[in-house]
């Protein structure tokens, strides 16, 4: 789960990292109020889960608590790559002698974290990567030794921070770790990490993102959730604890087992070439397909309405295929009028015949049973297509 | 000879009592997996009979080992308590450790991960959130359903449990050697990369099929590999071709973020490599069946 700049900020100072102080507005007035109280320039700086938002407008100075409601009117509603900016950040405004870069996040290739730190910071640090490679340090850390002062000593140095400020960067180093692994984060980051006129220190934007499989050892984390934002679908099946995706396309996807699903959307995209149509959603109901499950599943695509058919595609593996099919037809029945859309059925794997049989008894006219996956996926396509 | 796991494989399980490993334990057991006894500290000391098949509990790995000279542990211990029972597989050096569990923290899975290689790496680990190996005929280990495919002399290594099934399923005119999901999360413990090492040098497989997915730069480390190393026919498929950027798709390591990850760029590196990539599963398995009649 990705955070707010915002969030990302409270977390760091919880945990000692020096930052700004700053309030949340949904509205001019409330930014207005909190520049007001602060009394001096500051920054109005859009919320949004994405990466530049200066280029397209969404930070913004302000000198006066006018001004202020200005800015925040003209950001406020603000489309960031598709991000619809609700809220802002406001901020006072701070002298920036130098920025630089650090993160903390999951070294995937070498099965541990890495430490990345660059006194060139403030630009993309993607950028800085492909540019000036020696100007950015990466340091491995070691899981089990984790960083105290020594090791983000070793960090400052490799980054070459300067000597009047590097003390406080190794203790804002360490206290990102303390971030880092007791909110069980995989990513922390800080761009631009900047030193003042006067040599402080601050944290000026932050991203987070928090490992969602360490939940249940973080109750607090549940409230950082910006349900608002999510998709309303997306919801709905979080809700039922279906793992579902919302895409822009017109074929509903069901199958069990991420792979076997993200495969099932390339074979329907493959095969909705030619009539224009595309998967409308990633839908996992995982090992156990009960009859529950697949009418949750069910009800979730079929109220999505750019659904035109719906593709049910699944391996049995440790699930037979009859419970299976026992699971459609009862998932059929439970959504009676509801269910309008044709359903393309393939199973295969453990007690596929008696699955198959199950499926031809029941006869319901919105099903048709195709065997083998890709005739399946066209078949599909081609429905999506005629009831568009 | 198969792979990591063989008729000589003696297996224990970590969570035998619990629901998952009751039942996995049972199917296992079924498929002709030498089961030796599962671990559980508030249970030990009971005896469990599993459809006839009376297995001893013992309260930790160590003991289990001693007793029985098990050599390969399977995980099913919930994913707040996983952390410590790799810890505790890895302290009493069992030989290779299935851990099947999903929804590990992955700060957990980089500890473990680490403990492993602070240690002299004398554990294999396969997974974590994986459905485990299979050696057709010989063992069993893990949830991978044994009357898909007999054994033959292909080797699969896969990133995912369905389309492991999947892929078992087109092929089981042929059989494997070895089939091996690895898990689809951010940090595993065995890779692509082990289980293309292990099945070259193994002399049961003649050919081998790898499936990856979106998300990591896993696929293209491996393309590197055979291009260097391995000598026998590879077939790839990668799943997620049309996965949006930024979005995770059921697997925490899937997810692709920029150009690097994306199902595109590892094709094009495995084809490099002179790995046929499939289309889909069914044009991958069609591949490797014209290598295999073609042998």
């Amino acid at each position: 789960m990705d955070l707010y700049e915002y969030q990302a900020k409270d977390l760091f100072a919880a945990h000692g990292v020096p930052v700004l102080p700053g309030d949340v507005a949904t509205n001019p007035a409330d930014a207005k109020a909190i520049a007001a109280k602060f009394g001096q320039p500051v920054v109005v700086k859009a919320q949004v889960k994405t990466g530049g938002r200066g280029k397209a407008g969404g930070v913004k100075l302000a000198s006066t608590a006018e001004e202020t409601e200005e800015k925040a009117t003209a950001i406020l509603g603000l489309d960031i790559k598709g991000h619809i900016v609700h809220r802002v950040l406001v901020t006072p405004a701070s002298d920036i002698a130098e920025e630089y870069y650090f993160s903390f996040l999951l070294d995937r290739a070498n099965r541990t974290f890495l430490a990345m730190a660059s006194v060139e910071g403030g630009m993309d640090i993607e950028e800085v990567a492909a540019t000036k490679p020696e100007a950015l340090a990466k340091i491995h850390i070691d899981a089990i030794k984790g960083v105290d002062a020594a090791k983000a000593e070793e960090i400052a140095d490799a980054a070459n921070f300067p000597a009047e400020v590097k003390d406080q960067v190794v203790d804002t180093i360490v206290k990102l770790w303390e971030t880092f692994v007791s909110e069980d984060a995989t990513l922390v980051e800080v761009n631009p990490l900047v030193r003042d006129p006067q040599d402080k220190i601050v944290a000026l934007d932050g991203k987070v993102t928090l490992d969602e499989n360490a939940g249940f050892r973080h109750p607090a984390h549940a409230e950082l959730v910006d349900k608002a934002a999510e998709n309303p679908l997306e919801a709905k099946a979080k809700e039922k604890g279906l793992n579902y995706v919302k895409l822009d396309g017109e074929v509903g996807i069901i199958g069990n087992g991420a792979g076997l699903v993200m495969s099932t959307l390339d074979v329907v995209a493959y095969a909705g070439e030619q009539y224009g149509v595309k998967p409308a959603n990633f839908l996992d109901i995982g090992g156990g397909a009960s009859a529950e499950v697949m009418a949750n599943g069910l009800d979730v695509i079929l109220g999505d309405e750019a659904v035109r058919s719906v593709f049910v595609n699944v391996f049995g593996g440790i699930t037979a295929c009859d419970a299976v099919a026992n699971g459609i037809v009862k998932a059929l029945e439970i959504l009676g009028d509801s269910a309008t859309k044709p359903l393309v059925v393939r199973l295969d794997g453990n007690n596929v015949e008696e699955g198959r049989a199950i499926l031809a008894e029941a006869n319901h006219p919105l099903v048709t049973v195709v065997d083998t996956m890709d005739n399946a996926a066209a078949k599909a396509a081609e429905l999506a297509a005629a009831g568009v | 000879m198969a792979i990591f796991l063989n008729e000589n494989s003696k297996v224990i399980v970590q969570g035998m009592t619990g629901a998952e490993g009751t039942k996995h334990t049972k199917r296992m057991l079924a498929s002709g997996t030498n089961i030796v006894g599962g671990v559980n500290p508030r249970k030990a000391g009971e005896k469990v009979d599993f459809d006839g098949t009376v297995l001893p509990v013992f309260g930790t790995v160590k003991e289990a080992m001693e007793a029985t000279g098990a050599n390969v542990t399977v995980i099913f211990v919930p994913p707040a308590f996983s952390k410590a029972a790799v810890v505790e597989a890895i302290d009493a050096e069992i030989g290779l450790a299935v851990v099947i569990t999903e929804g590990i923290p992955v700060h957990d899975t980089a500890y473990f991960w680490a403990h492993a290689v602070a240690t002299g790496n004398k554990t294999r680990i396969i997974g974590p959130n994986c459905p485990g190996i299979i050696s057709p005929g010989k063992s069993n280990a893990g949830i991978i359903p044994a009357n898909i495919a007999g054994s033959g002399k292909i080797g699969l290594v896969s990133k995912s449990g369905t389309l492991t099934y999947q892929m078992m399923h087109e092929l089981k005119d042929f059989g494997f050697s070895t089939a091996i999901g690895i898990g689809g999360d951010p940090i595993i413990g065995t890779t692509h990369i082990d289980a293309l090492e292990a099945f070259q040098a193994d002399d049961e497989t003649v050919a081998i099929v790898m499936i990856g997915e979106i998300g990591g730069d896993a696929e293209e480390r491996a393309a590197a590999y055979i291009k260097e190393n391995v000598t026998k026919p590879v077939v790839g498929y990668v799943a997620g071709f049309t996965a949006p950027e930024g979005k995770t798709m059921g697997h925490a390591g899937a997810i692709v973020s920029g150009s690097a990850g994306t199902a595109q760029a590892k094709k094009e590196a495995l084809e490099a490599a002179g790995v046929k990539v499939g289309k889909t599963p069914s044009e991958t398995a069609a591949l490797m069946r014209e290598i295999m009649n073609a042998l």
